[in-house]
């Protein structure tokens, strides 16, 4: 039974966690609102309900600079995104398989090196990395980006799917063993299938970090024509402040817009891929 | 992916070898190879047009005896570690708490505490927090209403560490998810069995929840640090990309990236990348060596 005094408080929590959440949204927000005001507005209406609504701001953002339009930065990073989502599904899932199911020799070595790995700082290997891309003259290719995933390079996803793997029950292996599956078929057939949770979540989160991979986009490339969207973005803004911001905030609004839309489409997957494993 | 099919049961070396290939080759060429790669860059000069030239260690002497922008970076990098991590985990928790008490619409409070994890690290964010900070913006707008003038947040290198550590903080809510699973683990007779005991809200958190959440706290803590020394977008995109003004946006890694791709001294950016490994090293290394003091792992006997 609630009493007044409880239904009080719970009231004020309630309150209380409302406007902390309208809080955190307000910079998302704030952007939204001001990709569709003129540019004169951004900064001395300060509102979220604007007085005058346009959408010049997209229209001159998605032009782009130097005759490449933003379709061309959004494409590049889609295609990017894609093959790096198809790489780490692949090769991390193979390898999960094998260090969850099979035996062979030095794996709790390889399993121990894995793990390590997880927690390496990327610089210590960034230099190297870079000589060894330029050298074989990948430098202004989508190459640098896409090759490590098709490498299982992440593992952490490995170790994601090891402990789903692990969670399947043994007995299917074993009947489908008996059936004359050979290891190949039954990671194809039985293991792959029953891993989707776990594909989905490696597949959104490389999405959205591959997407938002600032870093090594501006090493290795500089290419107008091969640009991303977080390094065409980074262009258009001009720190000494002379940007156009109209656009630069249109852009940006829809620079966040795949993530978003594919966090609200498989937000279950999402919010428990985190919760299991601690994602991010 | 090719089978054999007469393999024992038992031992499937080939076949293992095989599912591992890839990450094999990925280990060796991308990761352990580069590293060692990067030790012996680090003892010599090199610019990538001529072949590297063996120094000893005079790369590690000029840093630790003759560069003012290192030991300012990495202080930099230290204050923002410290503030940031532990005001991320303490919102995380205190927010979760509040959302665990069974509230109605959690689902939607839930995604909405999630979205700024989602979008924080793009640089589109990193440009509208440049904006919302500045000394015209949102935020000074806001302190305007209580009677305080804030300062220049951006522009004033006193202050720039500001917004940065804000914007971290401000991404809790993938730590606040993590603990809100913990916590939907606590067995429910335990509050009450304290209930009945006399044990009010906050000892129940002390004596309760903080320990239960333990283990989670001790993941939340190591991956934070480990990310958070890495932090690289924000300060390159807030800041003015070359560490301005005057070197308030110089985060480490920044300052390895310049070293590395605008001047091209690739053997003193590898040094620099291996000093941060060792750091990371201590530190999570610390955080490892004390778990058992005050990580719990539920025996029955209840937490301490």
């Amino acid at each position: 039974m609630l009493t007044v005094k409880g239904t009080y408080s719970k009231a004020i929590r309630h309150v209380l966690i409302l406007l902390v959440g309208l809080a955190m949204l307000y910079p998302v927000l704030w952007l939204l609102s001001s990709s569709f005001k003129p540019n004169q507005a951004i900064f001395t209406d300060t509102g979220l309900w604007s007085h005058s609504f346009t959408f010049d701001n997209y229209k001159n953002g998605w032009k782009g600079f130097q005759g490449v339009s933003f379709s061309r930065f959004f494409g590049n990073s889609a295609l990017i995104s894609i093959l790096c989502v198809l790489g780490n599904i692949v090769t991390c899932s193979l390898a999960a398989y094998a260090f969850a199911r099979l035996d062979f020799k030095l794996k709790k070595i390889w399993f121990a090196l894995m793990l390590v790995t997880i927690m390496l700082p990327y610089h210590v290997t960034l230099v190297p990395q870079y000589i060894i891309f330029s050298k074989l003259g990948w430098i202004n290719t989508f190459a640098p980006l896409i090759l490590p995933k098709w490498l299982a390079h992440d593992s952490f996803f490995i170790l994601l799917m090891v402990q789903f793997i692990r969670g399947i029950p043994r007995e299917l292996d074993e009947s489908a063993t008996i059936d004359g599956c050979g290891q190949g078929k039954l990671y194809l057939r039985i293991i792959l299938p029953l891993l989707t949770p776990a594909l989905i979540s490696t597949a959104i989160f490389t999405f959205i970090w591959t997407w938002d991979d600032f870093f090594s986009q501006m090493i290795y490339i500089s290419d107008i024509k091969l640009f991303t969207v977080q390094l065409g973005i980074r262009a258009l803004y001009d720190p000494s402040g002379s940007s156009d911001w109209g656009a630069l905030l249109a852009i940006s609004v829809l620079s966040l817009l795949p993530i978003t839309l594919i966090f609200l489409m498989f937000q279950r997957y999402f919010l428990e891929g985190i919760a299991t494993t601690g994602l991010k | 992916m090719r089978t054999s099919r007469r393999l024992p049961i038992h031992s499937h070396n080939r076949t293992a070898y095989a599912f591992l290939l890839p990450w094999l080759i990925g280990f060796f060429c991308l990761t352990l190879g580069p590293m060692l790669g990067s030790l012996y860059l680090s003892l010599t000069k090199y610019n990538l047009l001529r072949p590297p030239e063996w120094i000893g260690f005079a790369n590690f002497k000029q840093i630790f005896t003759n560069d003012a922008t290192f030991t300012h970076s990495l202080q930099l990098t230290f204050v923002y570690v410290l503030l940031s991590v532990p005001l991320r985990i303490i919102f995380a928790l205190l927010v979760a708490l509040a959302l665990n008490k069974g509230i109605r619409g959690l689902g939607i409070y839930r995604t909405v505490y999630y979205i700024p994890s989602l979008l924080g690290g793009s640089v589109a964010i990193s440009i509208v927090w440049r904006q919302i900070f500045d000394s015209e913006g949102v935020i000074n707008a806001f302190l305007g209403w209580f009677g305080l003038e804030g300062p220049a947040w951006i522009a004033n290198p006193d202050y720039l560490i500001y917004p940065i550590v804000t914007l971290s903080v401000w991404q809790f809510g993938s730590a606040m998810v993590i603990f809100l699973a913990g916590l939907k683990q606590v067995p429910a007779d335990l509050y009450e069995a304290s209930q009945v005991d006399g044990a009010g809200k906050i000892r129940q958190f002390f004596s309760i929840s903080l320990p239960m959440l333990t283990p989670v706290l001790f993941f939340n803590l190591i991956m934070s640090i480990i990310n958070s020394f890495q932090a690289f977008t924000p300060a390159y995109v807030i800041g003015d990309g070359h560490g301005g003004p005057l070197d308030a946006s110089m985060f480490y890694t920044l300052y390895l990236y310049l070293k590395g791709f605008s001047y091209f001294d690739m053997g003193y950016a590898s040094a620099l990348a291996w000093i941060m490994l060792l750091i990371i090293a201590v530190f999570t290394g610390i955080i490892f060596a004390t778990s058992r003091f005050w990580v719990f792992y539920g025996d029955g006997k209840g937490g301490r």
